[in-house]
Parts: structure tokens; sequence; C-alpha cells
């Protein structure tokens, strides 16, 4: 697990590390917008803009075998994760080298190797899953903690009702994360829902259920922190309701803007992941100037991911058959 | 394979393919409603959960898509899991997790994730449980790549298909009948595999193939004894495995009688039957003397008056009826 927040000095260093981290989310997903307008990225893709501050904030907890269940919004989950932005968009690309060797695309990127399990196309679906897996740990006992995330439209789905309920009952080492952004799809979450509060919901199944400011890197990092704890020593599973928003359409192609207002969205632009922390790296002291040298890095790391997937080959058509079973 | 054992139900086969490897293999996981305490609705788990107790045996709620999904997702992550459905008709609560996810994830992941899960699950008609508990829609599951399907008939195929079942790298739809649970044959004591793909030549014969799954074996294997009085000789071929399928034996069989009978459970519209028909079709067109048949269940639910279930599921002395149709039918000119 990462360093508590203990001195301003480790403060200052962890908060410069989830900084870069979700700029890193930030530019890759501004990149691929880019190139999917451009007409370069077959498929579809869903942007994870705005909501940085919870991918990160709860990966840091993670320890390398841990591992992450995530949703057809997971892009930024990946990287959190530690999966490189090159292969990500290689696969996005639908590369050979594409964490699932073009196989699957933005909505089914699978990299176990750095402990990620999945985005997935199917909203609710990963919930079951992420239980299994923290199923398949307590039995192994190997210590292994699970994070699951989902939006706030999973969980008027069966899948969250059935799958959490077995996750409480039998004390997994599972932490459930939803990403509240007031709309599924179109479907904004009080016209979708006479209980608003996703936390509340916890004490339906007898477990503890936290709301967090999503936008907040620092508030969702403690709230994990607490959470993931306790799921390691056996405490069992918490729900963990982050409130953030997308600034982008559900799609790319989707304006986002027939469903909500101009004005909403700026309002939590006013709340900015990237910039709180970079504001108060600032205040903390941190020079100007190594938060331009952050960015460079940063913007370098996703220049390179483009040359890689750009440059990559194609998978043989003659591979077609291969892995189905 | 020695037919040395002894004479135990097609339930208690299964239990024993269970005991035997739960025990060799340490990691697998056995969730279902029903199935600890109580050993299972039908007596398919009995006496497993005093050997291996709670942590392994894990009875839930009813909540058939979550069970399953947790039974998917902990493959995924490593630990070999069974879901018992129960009702096969009970899998359709959970159908997304098993198609979306299970059958995909070999492929969507490029070959590192597994999910080696037996989801099993009981079909078909029996003591006339009405539409919402008979259904027999296997042929959906082999539809779906990425998933096996085993039919297994008999108590000593259910063992060695299910020990088969639970060391494979992937997904197994593992789909037994209800009526059969109580039925009887010899199972050696010893632990043996039926490898998948390798069906069984229930009964030789010359004058026509009969291709039958799950219950139809049985009733294909009666009728071939009346017919045989007639002086018709039917081969009997049961598959066993639909997915994979050893078209191999089924196709020599069919070149070798010159006729095709599938005696199948389900409908014949888009079914399992349609597609050995095909196959007869495609490989052995040169060779057939007349055309093809298939000998279904009706196109409708399964009723509940005995009277209507009867006459929708297919019966000895319909196929008997039917095949002496199929025989009486003048040779193909070539």
């Amino acid at each position: 697990m990462s360093e508590p927040v203990l001195t301003e000095q480790i403060s200052q260093q962890l908060l410069l590390d989830y900084y870069k981290k979700m700029l890193e989310l930030r530019l890759f997903e501004l990149k691929v917008q880019e190139l999917y307008r451009n007409g370069r990225l077959p498929g579809f893709v869903h942007l994870y803009v705005g909501e940085e501050a919870v991918a990160v904030g709860v990966c840091a907890n993670l320890e390398a075998p841990d591992l992450v269940f995530s949703t057809h919004r997971g892009h930024g989950h990946a990287l959190a994760k530690g999966v490189p932005s090159s292969i990500v968009l290689a696969e996005l690309w639908g590369k050979s080298t594409g964490s699932s060797g073009g196989r699957g695309g933005s909505m089914h990127m699978y990299a176990p190797e750095y402990g990620f399990m999945g985005t997935n196309g199917i909203v609710g679906a990963p919930i079951p899953l992420a239980t299994g897996a923290a199923l398949s740990a307590k039995v192994r006992k190997n210590g292994q903690v699970v994070v699951c995330f989902f939006g706030d439209g999973a969980v008027n789905s069966g899948s969250f009702h059935e799958a959490v309920n077995l996750g409480s009952v039998w004390d997994l080492p599972v932490v459930y994360v939803c990403e509240n952004n007031l709309y599924a799809t179109e479907m904004a979450f009080l016209r979708a829902t006479k209980n608003t509060s996703v936390a509340s919901r916890a004490s339906a199944y007898g477990m503890l259920g936290v709301a967090v400011d999503g936008q907040d890197v620092v508030a969702v990092h403690d709230a994990a922190q607490a959470a993931i704890k306790r799921a390691r020593q056996g405490g069992g599973p918490t729900l963990i309701e982050c409130k953030t928003y997308r600034y982008v359409g559900h799609h790319e192609g989707d304006p986002g803007t027939d469903y909500r207002t101009r004005e909403e969205v700026q309002q939590w632009k006013q709340k900015d992941p990237v910039k709180l922390a970079r504001k108060r790296l600032l205040e903390a002291g941190v020079e100007e100037s190594k938060l331009q040298a952050a960015d460079q890095e940063i913007e370098q790391l996703i220049d390179q991911a483009v040359e890689f997937a750009e440059k990559s080959p194609e998978p043989s058509a003659n591979s077609v058959h291969d892995h189905v079973f | 394979m020695s037919e040395q054992g002894r004479v135990i139900t097609y339930a208690d086969a299964g239990v024993e393919a269970l005991r035997e490897e739960m025990a060799r293999d340490t990691s697998i996981v056995y969730i279902g409603q029903g199935i600890g305490p109580r050993g299972g609705n039908f007596r398919q788990t009995r006496g497993l959960w005093k050997e291996f107790g709670d942590e392994r045996l894990r009875d839930t709620g009813i909540c058939e898509l979550g069970a399953t999904g947790v039974a998917i997702g902990a493959a995924m992550a490593g630990t070999r899991t069974v879901v018992d459905e129960v009702f096969l008709d009970f899998a359709l609560e959970a159908i997304t997790q098993i198609i979306q996810q299970a059958a995909n994830i070999s492929y969507m992941s490029n070959g590192k994730i597994k999910a080696p899960v037996v989801i099993r699950g009981a079909m078909g008609a029996v003591r006339n449980a009405g539409a919402h508990h008979s259904h027999t829609f296997y042929n959906w599951f082999a539809n779906t790549p990425g998933l096996k399907v085993a039919l297994p008939a008999t108590p000593y195929d259910l063992k060695g298909l299910f020990k088969t079942a639970l060391r494979d790298p992937g997904p197994v739809a593992l789909i037994e009948h209800k009526s059969l649970y109580n039925t009887k044959s010899v199972v050696p004591e010893e632990g043996y595999l039926i490898p998948f793909g390798d069906a069984r030549i229930v009964r030789e014969g010359k004058d026509l193939t009969i291709i039958a799954m799950s219950r139809m074996v049985d009733l294909a294997a009666k009728a071939a004894e009346v017919l045989a009085q007639d002086g018709i000789s039917a081969e009997v071929i049961d598959p066993r495995t639909i997915v994979p399928l050893d078209r191999q034996k089924i196709t020599n069989s069919i070149r070798k009688t010159g006729r095709l009978v599938v005696i199948d459970e389900s409908p014949s519209y888009c079914s399992f039957a349609g597609e050995l028909l095909a196959i007869a079709a495609e490989d052995c067109f040169n060779e057939l003397q007349v055309s093809p048949k298939r000998i279904c269940s009706l196109g409708v639910p399964n009723p509940f008056s005995p009277v209507l279930e009867n006459q929708m599921i297919p019966s000895v002395e319909r196929i008997v009826s039917e095949v002496k149709d199929v025989m009486s039918t003048s040779r193909r000119k070539s």
C-alpha cells in the first residue's frame, strides 16, 4: 500500500504523483478524442474526462497483484492500475500489440499481467465478476483485494443487487466504487431512482457505505485507503460513492447537451480534479517549473504511446480463430 | 473402458465425479441453491457438504444472475468453479453472464484470461412440470462460440464427462436431464475421463443411423430394439458432447447406412437436429439414399396436461413409426 499522508514532504510527493497520473488519464483521453474525431480509431469510445480523481485516488492504494474490474468508460481505470498507455492505445487502434491483441477494443480490454481484469461492454456485469474474483482471493487466501468500478447507471440493475449482497454476506475482500456522474447515458440519476444516495444503499446489505467528493483525489484516496485496508484484513466489502461528472458526452459522438445544461457542465469544470491538485501543489510550495516539467513528461508519454500504437502491426487475418476456447 | 463397477444412479455418478475431482483439485468451489446441507434438489450433491463444508459448497439465496457471475469471476481469477442452476430453465436469469462474459473472455482477452467454470443444469420434461421447468434449449449454448456443451445420457457418461469438464481450461455447459437422475447403469469405482468430442456408438447397425442426445438416447435404443424385430438394423449414436462434435464418427455412420434420423427433445426449428441434417447434406450428400429426417418435440411450450405433453415429446412408438416410413422410402436414383 502507499505511504500514509503523514508529513508535508510525503504529502507533496504523493500528491505530485497523483497529479501526474491524473494528467496522464486526461491527456490520454483528449488524444483518443482527437484521433477518434479524425477517423483514425474504429469502434466506439466512452471517455473518462472529468472523473480522473476516482481512478487515481482508488488505485493509488492497490498493490500490483490486486485486481480491478472496470466499465465501458474504463481507459482511465486501466491506466491508473498501471497498464501502459501504449498498449491501451494500441488496443483502441485494434493493433496486434494492444492489451487484447486487437480482439477486444475499448470495452473489452484485459491486462491481467497488471491486475486489470477488464473493461466491460455490459453495465452492471463486472459487479458479480469482481465479487467472484474476491471469492477466489478469499478461498485461496492470497491477500488480494478486488476493486470494482461502476457508474450510477449500474446501481439500479439486478446485477448490483445480487452481487453486492453476496459480497457482503460472504465478507469478501472487495471494494465497490460507484462513480456517480449523475447520468446513465442520458438518464438523470434523479429521474431513475427515488433514492439518489448510492452510499445509503449499502445499509440494505449490512455493509458500510461512504460518499466522497469524487473531484478531490485526496478525499477519494483516503476513503479508498480505509476500505481497502478493511477488505484486506477480512472486514468485508465497502461501497464508496464518488460524486463526479463527465465533461464529455456518453460516447464520442454524443454532444452530451441534450439532457443537461451547458451551465451545469461549466459548474462542474470549476471543480476540475487535475486543476484542483495542481493548485494545491502550488499552494504547498511546489515550484511552477517542477509542475511544468511534470506536464512535459506526461505529454511526451502520450506522444510515445501514439507513435507506438500507430506503427504497430495489425493482427494477422489468419489468426481470427485463435483463442476462442 | 472397463465394464467392472457397481450399478449406481445418474445423480450418484455426478456426485462421485465431484467428490473425486474436489479431492484432487482443492481449488474447486461449488455454488448454487440447496446444494449444501440439503444435497441438491435432485440429490445431485448428496453428501458433499459434509466432506467439503461451507467454504467449498456455497449455498446462495435465489440469485442465479449474481451467483453465476460470481462463479465466472472466481474462475477468471484462478479458482475453478461449478455453478449449479439446478433447473437449466433458471440459467435464463443468468444468461448474460454465461454468453457475454464466460464464453467471450478467452477471445476478448487474447487468451490471457480463461474461465474454467462448469455451468450445470438439468433440462427437459419430467413429471409434467409445465412450461417454466421443462426447457431444452441446450442448442442455444452450442451456437455461442467459446462454450463447450456436454449432454450426458447415462450415469457412466455423466461421471466421465463431468470429470473432463472439471479439468477443461474454459467454460463448459454440463447439461443433464431431470428425468435421468434416478436411472442406473454400471459405473466403475475408479476415476475415468471421457474425452470431449468422442461420440458413443450405442448400438451398431447397417440400415440407418439414428442420432439422439440426452434422454432421447434411451428412447432411440428402445426403438432400435423394436425395429430389429422387424428386420431393420439401426445404428444408434450419442454425440455426448455437441461442442466439440465428433463429426467423423457421425458422418462415417451416415455414409455407411445412407439414412439419417435425428431424435431431439428440442423443437426442430433452428435446432441441433437441424445442424446434424446440415452436416449430412454437406458431408454425405452423395451417400444419402433418402432425405434425412428429424423427430423432435413439437414447437409448443411444454404443456401441463400429461396427454398434451406426451403428444409433444418424441416417444418410442413415434420413432418406430417414422423410422419405418423412412425405411419404406425408395432409394434415390443416382
